[in-house]
């Protein structure tokens, strides 16, 4: 069984739209919330889409936004225009 | 009509940041760059660094602009709104008072030793990397003073934490926390504290720390903490990408990588003792146990990224099983320790209340029920009969952590934890085999550890020749910073502010 892998938002109506997008796109992916935070758990890869995250907003959306409600993150990131991805080489 | 094409981040990324620097002819690179030789990590191509977040300066500004100014108008917003008075009750202030003290210095101590860093590397990509991150770690340490500097107005023992940082006693374990990484070179510098600290462990800090606050109604901290965290995320993914590039450069640096992350997993988890017994003790409110954080944060989290780098040949940290056995015990050990010491402390403590010792017991089970409960009724016992207990004698404090060695043996949680280490005809007390272990490695490091206890009897501390005249040379009040929260000014004036709130009215109707 994969390592999970995770991301954690400030719990905001900013960064409502990339949790569920997040949720969207990663079948496997579970959200906690905890005052004042969401963090979202996925076994070994979960992937950040800007078109999915750019339905969701209703507007065009830059990935790197993310940085602003970002609280916390585990595993491997790479990035570019169109995705985020964090994943264990495991 | 199309968009225009434009060049992706990866390529823009590379095209914004490399072939920026040069190889020097007026003086030999090993002249320009002294520090990164010396530890014996090998670093055969500097190109081969890769950005995880491509972050370019202006994206940087941005994004770091936006932060401020929302925090900065949430903090106006706490201050005029008297968000003070919405915190559950002011023994909370503990947990703040231990922050403005113990964590605030180190982000300036970070800012310092990143700096240092980002001068020290010949590689530019990681020069740039250390260069954001001091900068980050300046932004942390004045947003942090910002947050608290209101609550100074209004509760004790926040006043001197400058003045506190060189002498107290128990600020001594996260100062030489720090400058046990500062006095390394710049590439155990950046895998202690970009890593081991920032990626392995920040979770512990930060998660439980900032949950905690708004757990207990402190808008201001968890504000802060939420804004500082994102930036922790470029940290830790820095810290993640220096600890694979050693590994991946070089198979010489693996056995120097692995010494590094046994020595830094252990500090770093000895100094999380003090956010482990914030969350037990010092939150009216808790989040969850030191226990239940210590599952989620290492065994699942912290193991899985252990688990990643096992294809390097890194293997779990040695004594790590150690700190899984220890944690149904260190936070309850702590807050006797700390409880006692209460003369020598700028932050109250207190016996928790029934309901808080039933959560515990529930949480911890028959340890807590059979070896720490009843010290703490006892505890009670004595203040209620005007007793309350203080320790006024000094503790020994292990050479290396600089905690009290009140640990107890992993496997015997009735006997308490001494190693004695022989180093040039001298004996020297640590506090487990971690610390023995960190000291034997490096033993001309630490025998120049400066130990308050020791200092204090030579006569270094204002001469002090009891508890009470240390605490008046680190600028403490009697039971007024220092002392039992009972009866004390900021216990006095809780109830006093409270008793002046308008009670809330039901919106229902009286008849009904």
């Amino acid at each position: 069984m994969a390592d999970n892998v995770f991301i954690a938002f400030q719990n905001n109506s900013e960064a409502q739209p990339i949790i569920e997008a997040i949720l969207e796109d990663n079948p496997s992916a579970v959200a906690n919330e905890s005052p004042g935070m969401v963090k979202i758990d996925c076994p070994g890869r979960l992937v950040v889409r800007r078109e999915t995250v750019e339905e969701k907003v209703g507007r065009d959306f830059d990935l790197q936004e993310m940085h602003i409600n970002l609280v916390s993150l585990g595993g491997n990131v790479d990035e570019d225009d169109d995705e985020f991805v964090i994943a264990w080489n495991t | 009509m199309a968009k225009p094409k434009r060049i992706g981040l990866k390529e823009k990324y590379s095209l914004m940041t490399r072939g920026l620097d040069w190889e020097t002819t007026y003086q030999p690179m090993d002249e320009v760059f002294p520090y990164d030789n010396y530890e014996g990590i090998k670093i055969v191509d500097w190109d081969k660094w890769e950005d995880p977040f491509r972050l370019t300066m202006d994206s940087y500004w941005k994004y770091q602009s936006e932060k401020e100014r929302k925090l900065y108008a949430i903090l106006d917003a706490f201050q005029q709104n008297n968000g003070q008075l919405n915190i559950t009750d002011a023994r909370y202030m503990s947990a703040v008072k231990l922050w403005i003290q113990g964590i605030t210095p180190l982000e300036y101590a970070a800012h310092r030793g990143f700096a240092h860093a980002g001068r020290s590397f010949r590689g530019a990509g990681a020069r740039v990397a250390c260069q954001m991150q001091s900068i980050d770690e300046l932004r942390h340490a004045q947003t942090q003073l910002h947050a608290f500097s209101h609550y100074n107005k209004f509760f004790n023992g926040m006043h001197g934490f400058a003045h506190m940082r060189d002498r107290a006693w128990y600020l001594s374990i996260p100062k030489s926390f720090f400058e046990d990484a500062m006095s390394a070179g710049p590439f155990e510098f950046v895998t202690s504290i970009s890593f081991a600290f920032e990626y392995v462990l920040t979770n512990l800090l930060f998660m439980p720390f900032v949950s905690g606050a708004a757990y207990n109604g402190d808008m201001a901290t968890t504000t802060f903490g939420f804004s500082a965290q994102s930036d922790e995320s470029r940290h830790m993914t820095l810290g993640l990408e220096v600890v694979k590039f050693m590994l991946e450069q070089h198979e010489d640096n693996v056995p120097i990588v692995q010494a590094w992350l046994d020595k830094w997993f252990w500090r770093g988890y000895r100094l999380l003792g003090l956010v482990g017994t914030m969350m037990d003790y010092m939150l009216p409110k808790k989040v969850m146990s030191w226990k239940e954080a210590w599952e989620i944060y290492w065994e699942e989290n912290g193991i899985a990224l252990f688990h990643d780098l096992s294809r390097y040949g890194i293997e779990l940290p040695r004594h790590h099983e150690v700190a899984s056995k220890e944690k149904n015990r260190i936070t309850h050990e702590l807050w006797s320790t700390l409880y006692q010491y209460g003369n020598a402390l700028g932050l109250h403590t207190w016996v928790p209340e029934d309901e808080e010792l039933d959560w515990m017991s529930e949480k911890y089970g028959t340890e807590f029920d059979t070896m720490y409960r009843p010290r703490l009724e006892f505890f009670r016992e004595r203040e209620q009969a005007g007793e309350r207990y203080f320790n006024n004698r000094l503790p020994m404090v292990c050479q290396v952590c600089q905690i009290p060695v009140f640990f107890t043996e992993p496997d015997d949680p009735q006997t308490q934890c001494v190693r004695i280490v022989e180093w040039a005809d001298t004996k020297h007390h640590c506090c487990s085999d971690g610390c023995a272990d960190i000291f034997r490695r490096e033993p001309e490091k630490y025998v120049q550890s400066l130990i308050p206890p020791q200092q204090i009897y030579r006569g270094e501390c204002g001469g002090a020749t009891n508890i009470f005249e240390y605490a008046a040379w680190l600028h403490l009040e009697k039971d007024v910073d220092t002392g039992e929260f009972n009866g004390s000014p900021d216990h006095r004036n809780w109830e006093a502010w409270a008793a002046e709130q308008p009670t809330p009215q039901s919106n229902s109707d009286e008849a009904a």
